[in-house]
């Protein structure tokens, strides 16, 4: 494309260099061009992004406790051990758990806020503020203030005080999991920080919507809200909607921050990344064990990536370009 | 009313698409404008809580943090509050603060650099393998970064970067995602621009720095901003690469004062306080182009 239409306008001079070759230097010519610019990232993308992968790959099949360059090959054991650990297992259902709820959540909280502040006549600015505001925090800010004050599972919480006024007795909200009260902890906290983020999203795509098909709809007779949005509005979001799950799909698989802050030290509620930390990191350092763990963390996620791309049809979203 | 719907579609680029959001809200009653803002409200009413603890406990004492009975807002502000995380000799956060400005602004500026450049070229400069280069970065958006972090430290360790600024910026700077915004971005660039500045006998070299660099400011400032808030909040890496408190960013001081074994709850409130500063300080003067920025960027991803 770019070449044609480069070529076209500066034909009547440099008719020969379109033969392919480079013109006269090394200033005009696209291969060199192409390495300088793409160069540095390219040699990073190698080092730091190709190469741990396939390291990654390789010391799955060793096993590599306390070491990096193994000499034992043992196969597949690294993900047999996996598979059988109750633990990772168990860490797959938590992130299933996670995911059945986050995700759910912040696509109805962060479009239902859009769609709240897109119809505001005043203060609109300052309550998108407000609702985006929390995207500045990090998670590990926002667990301590959960963890710290709001669900505070001694009197002085917050939770445990409003609730105290009612009459009900203190919640073990983290300390306990049985109820697994951790799990509205969690949740709540990572509402807070996302949810105005996707909102901007749906306010973006919501101002995408011609405002004739709103007038039109109107013509034929359709009931301003339920039935405009039913049939206008959410049809007209699909392709945000789509991305906007698949990127909070994406984001709860890789929950880590918050976990390892709210749940520190107990053995219930880890999902996969923070039972690789441990399994890696931690008093064992078995990476060949944390290796095989990552493939099939990436493995899975590619899977679901292509699977959901699929029944959610991104190829939709791309005409709308 | 589904079959009305696609014929209403062809007609809409006649008129202009824009002027949708608030003519809609002309025809409703005031009842219904009532409601929306007592909905809104409520809403923004949980929104602001936690911000309203993190002040408030930031500026008491413990005693009045752990008391019997709820205090609204100190009476008597603790303005003292702010120096102490910075006096406290169980965690170096002043040493933290200096850090996490260091990393993020160092992360900001690479990213930038390496990234536009290589989206620039991937979108502008033809080259017959391109299109097989430009797969090969579209492969690392399908490996979640996060679950690269355990061989990630193995390289890093490897290369004896634990507890270096460099370990904890050069690993980050090489992203797949923020290459291709870049890249989108400048397919839509105008190319009239870039051959106005050829034909003043300026290379692609030339031609990006005075010519396409200039011209994508607000780009620019937007991934920018994105750029700076994840590098300043991110939690993992830093936790794996920061084995000895001197080279602690400050999520993971934070974090420490989670498991530390006393708890001083004004302390570790201001110090969460002022670790946020900064990011809303970018936030208020930034919003603009950060509010741009996502609408631009987050949908295609």
């Amino acid at each position: 494309m770019s070449t044609t239409t480069k070529l076209d306008l500066a034909s009547p001079a440099p008719a020969k260099p379109s033969q392919g070759r480079p013109r006269r230097g090394l200033r005009g010519s696209g291969t060199f061009n192409f390495w300088l610019f793409t160069g540095p990232f390219l040699i990073g993308l190698l080092i730091f992004v190709y190469v741990p992968i396939g390291w990654s790959i390789w010391l799955s099949f060793f096993e590599a406790r306390f070491t990096v360059t193994p000499s034992t090959f043992v196969g597949f054991d690294n993900y047999r051990f996996m598979l059988e650990n109750d633990n990772f297992t168990g860490a797959l259902g938590t992130f299933t758990v996670f995911a059945a709820i986050i995700v759910p959540t912040t696509w109805a909280l962060s479009l239902g806020l859009a769609l709240m502040v897109n119809r505001l006549r005043f203060m609109r600015a300052f309550f998108r503020s407000v609702f985006f505001l929390p995207t500045a925090c990090s998670y590990v800010a926002a667990s301590l203030i959960w963890k710290m004050s709001v669900f505070n599972g001694v009197r002085f919480g917050l939770a445990n005080t409003v609730l105290g006024w009612f009459g009900v007795e203190n919640i073990a909200w983290l300390a306990n999991p049985d109820p697994p009260w951790y799990w509205l902890v969690i949740v709540t906290a990572r509402l807070w920080l996302q949810s105005g983020f996707y909102m901007i999203l749906f306010l973006a795509a919501l101002q995408n919507i011609p405002g004739e098909l709103y007038e039109a709809a109107a013509i034929d007779g359709a009931k301003r809200g339920w039935q405009t949005f039913w049939y206008i509005t959410l049809p007209q979001l699909r392709a945000t909607s789509t991305a906007v799950i698949l990127l909070l799909l994406i984001a709860a698989y890789q929950a880590f921050d918050e976990f390892f802050n709210l749940l520190s030290k107990t053995t219930w509620g880890r999902p996969p990344l923070v039972e690789l930390y441990y399994t890696a990191l931690g008093d064992n350092q078995d990476y060949g064990a944390g290796s095989a763990g990552a493939v099939i963390l990436t493995l899975l996620i590619v899977v679901v990536t292509l699977f959901q791309g699929k029944i959610m049809g991104f190829g939709r979203g791309e005409e709308s370009k | 009313m589904t079959t009305t719907a696609p014929e209403v579609t062809k007609t809409a680029p006649a008129g202009g698409p824009r002027g949708t959001g608030r003519g809609r809200g002309r025809g409703r009653g005031v009842m219904s404008s009532t409601g929306l803002y007592l909905a809104i409200g409520v809403a923004a009413f949980f929104f602001l809580i936690p911000f309203y603890v993190l002040i408030r406990n930031a500026l008491s004492t413990d005693a009045q943090i752990t008391g019997e009975e709820w205090t609204l807002f100190p009476t008597d502000i603790q303005w003292g509050n702010i120096t102490e995380p910075f006096d406290d000799p169980t965690v170096d956060f002043g040493q933290s603060m200096v850090n996490s400005l260091i990393v993020g602004v160092l992360h900001t500026v690479g990213t930038l650099l390496v990234c536009s450049l290589a989206g620039y070229g991937l979108a502008r400069i033809p080259y017959r393998h391109a299109n097989k280069v430009f797969y090969a970065v579209l492969f690392t958006l399908m490996v979640p970064t996060a679950v690269t972090f355990v061989p990630g430290f193995v390289l890093v360790s490897s290369l004896g970067w634990i507890d270096s600024y460099r370990g904890l910026i050069i690993p980050g700077l090489f992203s797949g995602f923020t290459c291709f915004l870049f890249r989108q971005y400048f397919l839509g660039f105008p190319k009239e621009l870039e051959e106005a500045a050829r034909v003043d006998g300026l290379g692609y070299w030339g031609a990006y720095w005075r010519v396409v660099v200039p011209n994508s400011l607000n780009f620019f400032a937007a991934i920018a901003t994105i750029t700076f808030i994840n590098g300043w909040n991110s939690f993992l890496w830093p936790l794996v690469i920061g084995q000895d408190p001197s080279a602690w960013t400050v999520q993971v001081a934070l974090s420490s004062y989670m498991t530390n074994q006393t708890v001083n709850y004004h302390l570790i409130f201001m110090a969460t306080a002022i670790s946020i500063l900064p990011l809303l300080l970018v936030f208020l003067f930034l919003q603009r182009w950060l509010v741009q920025g996502i609408a631009q960027t987050g949908i295609k991803g």
